[in-house]
């Protein structure tokens, strides 16, 4: 690909809550790479550790062994106080727009904040953002006023003027209806055509992890770890006619197949502490 | 989609870019008409009863004056004074007493409230404090400020200060709690550091809870303002009812009530409309 960089590595990272008193291991061993300019949706069972993964890797938490690195870059490492940067932006599952601010504020803010542009070059870059996303005159509204779409296609914009080397997204489609998910699917597929940043992709939606990723990592119930890697040799762009293909209902099938062990699996333990 | 028949007219601050967009939920400033009319209707019923009651002399005139005898005495009070004093002097003084304690004690009260939200340590310091006196009723330990201070301003105004604290505290240390954990995270996750943090994010988001907290205190230390009054006081319109209490002067007592709760909406009103100056990202 064309960029260098954004090459994630976790290695053997480990997480545990409260050691010593509740003792809950969010994620266990987890190893694996994400090479610069790669589409990786990480797929898994509530609470199985993927926004804990996630959280170490944008420096809000640290890790309880192991690393994680970023162009080999200790990033979250035991006893490392984590940092959170505009090299590896994070896009929320509730949406974190700032309320506010104008759509125009929200994109400028971290450049500004950072002094990475001066305000006018933000500005500039902004506007050229917001038209190529088709938000042009929004610019001036305030979040309240746009729709659930429109705020995460701001939200991206927000993270991607810092060009940061990754994107790291949260279930960002979550609560969303199918027609403005198939839009903000297109979106996040245009967009990743033009950028290739590195992208890691969180999610509980097959469809749309097989979708838009080249890989497909499905977790293990708590304690989280990976249990199967998926390889999506989809030729990009792509479009929702892609869906309909064998090979894409081949890899659903493959993942399908995958989460449903792991589904009986969670479900008998639960019947087990149940008891 | 519903059409809703008062909308307000929108007033474009920039461009009219905002018509491109059309809001689906729309909090309309203005009531439906219906209900107005129900209010209107229900507060003429209570004025004609007032009328009826005192015109036939159900109920002796002293305890309830009939309309012409308040605005009576509204005349008196204006024009001819209370005590030498005009009901407008009586009104300022008072007015003067709240705005003063209430003014101080947001300047100190807010800032604190904000600490307490952030800091587990300071709130643990004066979470317990303030709980404890909040629910205690004024004139309990108005005594011993009487005691501590002396029978002037000093002590009322104090009193007011003391009354318009914990609203305050407690509103900006919900407004910090309200905040969602992912907002901050993001700020960070854009770069910005802790001074950006608290003054980008963390206090524009909780302006909305820390106005409204300011609402409800300034009309708890308007309550306050009779007990304030009542301890040797010879002005303020609070020390007018209660003084005319004792002169059986219910006209008088009238006035000064009716005085009091249309200041009071006034003074609401003026903390509302400066909200929605404030806050345009919030009503739009």
């Amino acid at each position: 690909m064309q960029t260098q960089e954004g090459h994630l590595q976790v290695v053997n990272a480990v997480k545990i809550y409260d050691p010593g008193g509740a003792n809950v291991c969010a994620v266990d061993d987890c190893s694996f790479e994400i090479k610069a300019g790669e589409f990786v949706a990480i797929v898994g069972p509530s609470g199985c550790g993927k926004t804990t993964l996630l959280n170490m890797t944008a420096g809000f938490e640290d890790t309880t062994a192991g690393e994680i690195l970023m162009d080999g870059k200790v990033i979250a490492a035991p006893g490392k106080v984590p940092v959170p940067g505009p090299d590896r932006v994070v896009v929320f599952q509730a949406g974190a727009l700032f309320d506010w601010m104008t759509v125009l504020e929200n994109i400028v803010f971290g450049p500004v904040s950072t002094g990475a542009m001066t305000a006018r070059d933000a500005r500039a870059k902004a506007l050229d953002l917001i038209r190529g996303a088709g938000l042009a005159g929004y610019e001036n509204e305030y979040p309240i006023r746009i729709s659930s779409g429109m705020k995460r296609r701001v939200e991206i914009l927000r993270a991607l003027i810092n060009e940061p080397k990754t994107l790291l997204l949260d279930e960002p489609y979550r609560a969303m209806d199918a027609i403005t998910k198939a839009v903000m699917h297109k979106f996040l597929l245009d967009v990743f055509d033009r950028v290739h940043k590195t992208v890691m992709f969180i999610t509980h939606d097959l469809d749309e992890a097989i979708y838009l990723s080249d890989r497909v990592g499905i977790m293990t119930t708590r304690p989280g770890k990976f249990k199967t890697w998926i390889n999506v040799d989809l030729p990009r762009p792509r479009d929702f006619t892609i869906k309909k293909t064998p090979e894409f209902l081949e890899y659903k099938r493959a993942t399908l197949e995958a989460v449903h062990e792991e589904a009986k699996k969670s479900f008998e333990r639960g019947e087990r502490e149940g008891a | 989609m519903t059409q809703t028949t008062a909308q307000p007219a929108h007033a474009p601050g920039t461009a009219p870019s905002g018509s491109a967009g059309k809001p689906k939920a729309f909090f309309s400033r203005y009531r439906p008409k219906v209900e107005s009319l129900i209010t209107c209707t229900t507060l003429a019923i209570i004025f004609l009863v007032w009328f009826e009651v005192t015109r036939r002399q159900v109920v002796p005139k002293i305890f309830i004056p009939s309309p012409h005898d308040v605005l009576m005495g509204f005349n008196e009070t204006i024009f001819t004074g209370y005590h030498g004093k005009g009901l407008a002097y009586h009104c300022l003084v008072s007015l003067g007493r709240v705005l003063l304690g209430w003014v101080v004690a947001c300047f100190l009260a807010v800032p604190l409230g904000l600490a307490m939200g952030l800091s587990s340590k300071v709130r643990a310091v004066f979470d317990y404090l303030i709980e404890f006196y909040r629910p205690l009723p004024p004139l309990a330990y108005y005594t011993l400020l009487v005691l501590w201070f002396g029978i002037g301003e000093l002590s009322k105004v104090l009193l007011l200060f003391l009354a318009a604290i914990p609203p305050l505290t407690i509103g900006a240390v919900e407004g910090v709690r309200e905040i969602s954990p992912s907002v901050i995270q993001a700020a960070r996750s854009l770069g910005a550091n802790s001074r950006q943090v608290f003054y980008r994010i963390i206090l524009p988001a909780t302006t909305p809870a820390i106005i409204t907290s300011m609402r409800i205190s300034l009309g708890f230390t308007y309550t306050v303002l009779v007990a304030a009054e009542i301890v040797a006081a010879t002005e303020g319109i609070g020390w007018m009812v209660w003084d005319a209490s004792k002169f059986m002067r219910s006209d008088i007592i009238f006035v000064g009530i009716i005085t009091m709760g249309a200041t009071g909406i006034g003074l609401d009103a003026c903390l509302r409309i400066a909200a929605r100056r404030l806050l345009k990202w919030k009503y739009n």
